[in-house]
């Protein structure tokens, strides 16, 4: 252990007696490493977070469009609905025995970019949502807030919706909405979401539009939802449940598990890509610490033949070498793992402005450390040969060398 | 302190040197002479047990050096032996402590400040003890090599060429400096040099002439490696 901190110790001050090299070897380790680790957080925060939001959820139903978009706009709210369909469509839905519940979303509206949805508590249910403060809704215009906008509407703010989901839109002031409730945080979709009952929703538009009693009320009979999200009332009915839909009404369904498996195909290709690109900066470094480790063996050669000399067994001198790879290894995997934290702290902040997936950098997996045994491995392998060379230095030969 | 009988060294190539028996008492001098390619620096070699495979008889220190094997080598030579090469190769990583703390880690022992304060006193270099070796001169930097070999009071001094590259005075300061560190540690002094100079100012020491190997029909480097 003594002679391992002696070594560590010897191997450090000759690294910072190269601080250039050092640093620009350590660098490109880093870049290599911080790449790995943005992919992974990213890939990982991507799939635990689709896994949980898809949980429950067997098919979508909604307006005819792309499947992919359903799930986009109705299960992760990362996309616009295509459009709405007819709530007694979606009631006759209900009534099939191979559904067990149908849970309906309203889109539309939104408040500075968070979307208002309205539902039912079976929606609070599906992902086992707590109320952190307030109350469940119990009457129309009434709000439950998630946890993302729990500061910017406590509990008994008024505020008004506006046309559109992307914020910015016209502003529902004739029907404003009452905080009651703030869900506690459950990092899933309902963070960022402000959820109200259905009738809610149809209230601010039949509000806005009716002219008069007659009106209204035509607009009642004609209501719609956005989305119906279904569980099956047996595991049977995926195999011919949706294909019903589609062949058989004017609605579309989309199943989440196939629909996310094509998303992660597609971007499967880009993550790819970022991996190999990622492969290539760790081949670099790997190639740049060969480079460096040759000149730094061909100028220290004398020095190194010295030490044997003194009495360093040819071991102990490739073992210093050994530990200077070592350590810049490790300084490029330290570097690495920060900086990719940081990356993906600044994709989440930026996520987080579009009210999109949540990321985090503050996430730490057990995948990194795998990533330093293979930064650690490619560093001595890439060392190898200059290694041997330093064990079988030929002393005599090199002390003599002008 | 330094006996040798029937000694002879054989290189991969099948060239082999035979070198003329010695007895060198202890604290007592002895000058290897001879050509370029004469196997002083092989004879040096054995004697610090780097090279393997000699035949014959070779004591060193009470040791029988032909004897050791592997990181024995190594471990024997870090704690007896002092090395003075005619090219210093004083690290340019460290400072000149550094470079004398290096005796310690080589020979796996604790670094011991105490001591190396006191060589560099000794040699007359410690208000140098900060400074990178480039900014030593030849002297200076010299002395701190010499510093370096007796660090850890070795029983036998080697040198190797310790005054080609010296003017007159130089090499006179570097002969009695070497003279002085020796006697101080009561060690043995086993100096390889063709530079009349010295053999003309240690005319009382012991002298060992060795034949030139081109005799033989083979030069040292050319196979030095195999037998390492």
């Amino acid at each position: 252990m003594k002679n391992i901190v002696s070594i560590f110790s010897y191997a450090s001050r000759m690294l910072l007696a190269r601080p250039g090299a050092a640093l620009l070897n350590a660098l490109l380790i880093a870049l290599g490493v911080a790449t790995m680790t943005v992919l992974l957080l990213v890939s990982t925060q991507m799939e635990r977070s689709f896994e949980r939001d898809l949980a429950g959820v067997d098919v979508v139903v909604g307006a005819k469009g792309s499947p992919l978009q359903m799930i986009l706009a109705g299960v992760l709210h990362v996309d616009v609905p295509a459009g709405n369909i007819p709530l007694a469509a979606a009631q006759e839905l209900a009534k099939d025995p191979r559904v067990k519940r149908l849970i309906p979303l309203s889109l539309g509206d939104s408040f500075e970019g968070a979307r208002i949805v309205g539902t039912t508590v079976d929606y609070l249910s599906l992902y086992q949502a707590k109320m952190n403060e307030g109350q469940i809704w119990s009457q129309p215009m009434q709000a439950v807030v998630g946890a993302d906008l729990a500061e910017k509407l406590p509990i008994n703010a008024v505020f008004a919706g506006s046309h559109g989901l992307g914020g910015g839109g016209e502003l529902h002031g004739k029907a404003k909405y009452t905080v009651v409730g703030q869900l506690q945080r459950c990092g899933c979709v309902l963070d960022r979401l402000i959820l109200t009952s259905t009738e809610s929703v149809w209230q601010v538009h039949e509000k806005e539009i009716a002219l008069d009693e007659v009106d209204k009320r035509a607009l009642q009979e004609e209501r719609e939802i956005t989305f119906g999200l279904i569980q099956y009332a047996s595991p049977l009915a995926a195999v011919s449940f949706p294909r019903f839909v589609n062949s058989s009404t004017d609605l579309q369904a989309a199943a989440p598990a196939i629909e996310i498996t094509r998303l992660f195909r597609m971007v499967g290709v880009g993550t790819q890509v970022l991996q190999a690109f990622a492969a290539v900066l760790l081949a670099v470094a790997a190639i740049s610490l060969l480079m460096s480790l040759t000149q730094a063996l061909r100028e220290r050669r004398g020095d190194l033949a010295m030490l044997r000399m003194l009495g360093a067994s040819p071991g102990k001198v490739a073992g210093l070498l050994l530990f200077e790879t070592l350590i810049l290894a490790l300084a490029g995997w330290v570097i690495g793992v920060l900086l990719g934290h940081l990356l993906t702290s600044l994709i989440g902040y930026l996520l987080a402005q579009e009210k999109s997936l949540l990321v985090s950098g503050a996430l730490w997996l057990p995948q990194e450390l795998l990533l330093l045994a293979g930064v650690l491995v490619l560093s001595v392998l890439a060392v190898a040969w200059p290694l041997r060379q330093a064990y079988r230095l030929d002393v005599l030969k090199q002390l003599q060398t002008r | 302190m330094l006996a040798s009988e029937n000694l002879s060294f054989s290189y991969a190539g099948g060239a082999a040197l035979r070198f003329p028996d010695m007895a060198l008492p202890q604290g007592e001098v002895l000058l290897l002479h001879g050509a370029s390619g004469s196997g002083k620096s092989t004879l040096l070699a054995l004697c610090c047990a780097l090279l393997g495979g000699a035949v014959g008889k070779l004591e060193v220190a009470g040791q029988d050096v032909l004897a050791l094997v592997g990181s024995e080598r190594d471990a024997w030579r870090g704690r007896t032996v002092g090395f003075l090469p005619q090219r210093l190769h004083l690290s340019e990583s460290l400072t000149v402590r550094g470079n004398l703390a290096l005796v310690f880690f080589a020979a796996g022992l604790p670094e011991d400040p105490t001591k190396i304060n006191a060589a560099l006193h000794a040699l007359g270099v410690r208000e140098f003890a900060e400074r990178r070796p480039s900014e030593l001169s030849g002297g200076q930097a010299q002395r701190v090599a010499l510093a370096r070999a007796v660090l850890l009071t070795p029983k036998i001094i080697l040198a190797d060429e310790p005054t080609a590259s010296l003017d007159d005075e130089a090499a006179s300061q570097a002969i009695a400096l070497l003279l002085q560190a020796a006697h101080s540690c009561g060690a043995s002094l086993v100096m390889a040099t063709h530079d009349g100079r010295v053999k003309q100012a240690l005319e009382s020491a012991q002298h060992v002439f060795l034949q030139n190997l081109s005799q033989i029909g083979q030069s040292p480097a050319k196979n030095m490696r195999g037998v390492l």
